[in-house]
């Protein structure tokens, strides 16, 4: 069974159609790429799978919960309860592009402010996952600096164990290397590519063609709010038939 | 005015020094606390309430502190003299007519009402700009941590918001300091108008100088207070 079931999303923002008709599943252990140029859509339906828009029609299963689904006859959405939906939200990670690290709190304490005051985990329990966490990320020693005293790939590199501490089963990226030079955005990938070794179910939404192809198992290419192609990285970089996926990889290939 | 007499007026100033900081200290106890609640009646979803803040946050800044002091010091007596001769009874006009305005504390009572009324607007509207300052992406953080409302308030938001209202707040108790000179226009017995006794007594402008001094060290005092609370949240930007 699917983790994620996404069908017939749609959203709008006024009379501008932003997302229309998207469907896809995401399997247990699967890791999705999302590519497309900008205004494709791409981050508004990370938004929508992650309660923070709302979408105007469709429905949404994680992990066997139903998030939302759209009454015919009424033609409303409705969402889960306000427990379920919350239920949900701690399943889900999500990485922000621009990281979103509590500034007043050192490195250790963004960690475990979730699971000591969300899961009501025991202070020191959640400390020495945190600074475990912190060890994978490569980031050891750095429990008590403080989010500006950061790089912004070692920043970036806190959201994710941030995120992680919550042990969720769908972790989502939102560009996560957007706002990253190319080194930094090489630390990233790495982290990335280690969580999907360990079978990690990632939807990353990315501009790094190269990564996709290298990392995804399953690419889904958006333009203006529908997916235009899907398939694996080998049919969609490889052998495309679709003129607008080839277009838009053209400019990718050297 | 010789030597002396400067003494002397500096002693008197000194020995009323206590008014002028009892008001200073109760305005800026209560005005805070009241300011972040007007500041959520502000945020208030139920628009009438939000509404209502607004208008009294207008009145509050848009008239002077002074005429607020002198509404609010008659304002009780002349009520209650009309209650008392109209016979009206109710919850409010009973209120009223218990309050004795013949007493020592009702002066002092009057004067921290309308500072504390006046003051806590303006911190509202200081920390109204605090919150709001507060990126999106904060509150965005917080909700996909299951973080509650409350939690993300007490534990994220408010915490960054303290820092950001440091300097518009140290420049707002600066005033205060200095606005607790408009007291005298009720006979408060504060440094202003001792300092104004002693001139008339002196016919000089010396005693009005040694008041001066007298804000000015308190601004001093304040003004270094906040300089080392701001470097106390200096551990992070």
């Amino acid at each position: 069974m699917a983790i994620l079931e996404v069908k017939n999303i749609a959203k709008s923002f006024d009379s501008l159609k932003v997302l229309k008709d998207i469907s896809f599943n995401v399997e247990q252990g699967q890791v999705v790429a999302i590519i497309g140029p900008s205004g494709s859509g791409k981050s508004t339906l990370l938004r929508c799978i992650n309660q923070l828009e709302k979408a105007d029609g469709g429905e949404m299963t994680v992990d066997g919960t139903k998030m939302f689904y759209t009454d015919e006859q009424k033609g409303k959405v409705v969402y889960a309860s306000k427990k379920e939906l919350r239920d949900i939200r701690l399943k889900i990670g999500l990485v922000f592009q621009n990281f979103n690290l509590f500034p007043h709190l050192n490195v250790l304490h963004n960690i475990t402010q979730a699971p000591v005051h969300v899961l009501k985990q025991e202070k020191s329990q959640a400390e020495h996952n945190a600074i475990d966490l912190l060890d994978k990320m490569g980031l050891s020693g750095k429990e008590k600096a403080y989010p500006c005293e950061l790089s912004g790939g070692q920043q970036q590199r806190v959201s994710i164990a941030r995120a992680l501490a919550l042990k969720p089963q769908i972790l989502f990226f939102d560009e996560p290397t957007s706002a990253l030079d190319p080194e930094l955005t090489g630390e990233i990938l790495k982290v990335i590519k280690e969580l999907a070794k360990e079978k990690m179910t990632m939807v990353i939404v990315t501009h790094e063609m190269a990564f996709a192809r290298d990392v995804a198992n399953h690419v889904i290419f958006m333009d203006e709010g529908v997916i235009v192609e899907e398939g694996s990285p080998d049919e969609l970089f490889g052998n495309t038939q679709n003129e607008r996926t080839k277009q838009f990889l053209s400019r990718f290939k050297q | 005015m010789d030597w002396e007499s400067i003494k002397k007026v500096t002693g008197i100033l000194l020995e009323y020094l206590p008014n002028t900081l009892k008001l200073f200290a109760v305005t800026l106890l209560l005005s805070i606390p009241v300011g972040v609640l007007v500041t959520l009646l502000k945020k208030c979803r139920f628009k009438p309430v939000a509404w209502l803040t607004n208008l009294y946050i207008l009145i509050m800044r848009g008239t002077p502190l002074m005429l607020q002091i002198i509404a609010i010091y008659y304002a009780v007596p002349m009520l209650k003299a009309s209650f008392e001769k109209d016979g009206t009874t109710g919850f409010f006009a009973d209120f009223i007519k218990n309050i004795d305005t013949r007493s020592d504390n009702y002066m002092f009572i009057a004067l921290s009402v309308a500072f504390v009324l006046n003051y806590a607007a303006y911190f509202a509207e200081i920390f109204r700009g605090g919150v709001d300052s507060i990126p999106k992406g904060q509150y965005e953080a917080s909700y996909m941590l299951g973080m509650t409302k409350m939690q993300t308030f007490f534990r994220i938001i408010l915490p960054q918001v303290t820092k950001r209202v440091i300097p518009a707040t140290s420049n707002e108790v600066i005033v205060l300091v200095k606005d607790t000179s408009l007291a005298n226009i009720i006979a408060y017995a504060e440094i202003t108008m001792k300092a104004k006794q002693q001139m008339n007594f002196y016919s000089s402008i010396l005693p009005l100088f040694i008041a001066g001094l007298f804000y000015f060290i308190l601004n001093a005092i304040v003004t270094l207070a906040f300089a080392l609370i701001e470097k106390k949240f200096n551990y992070y930007r």
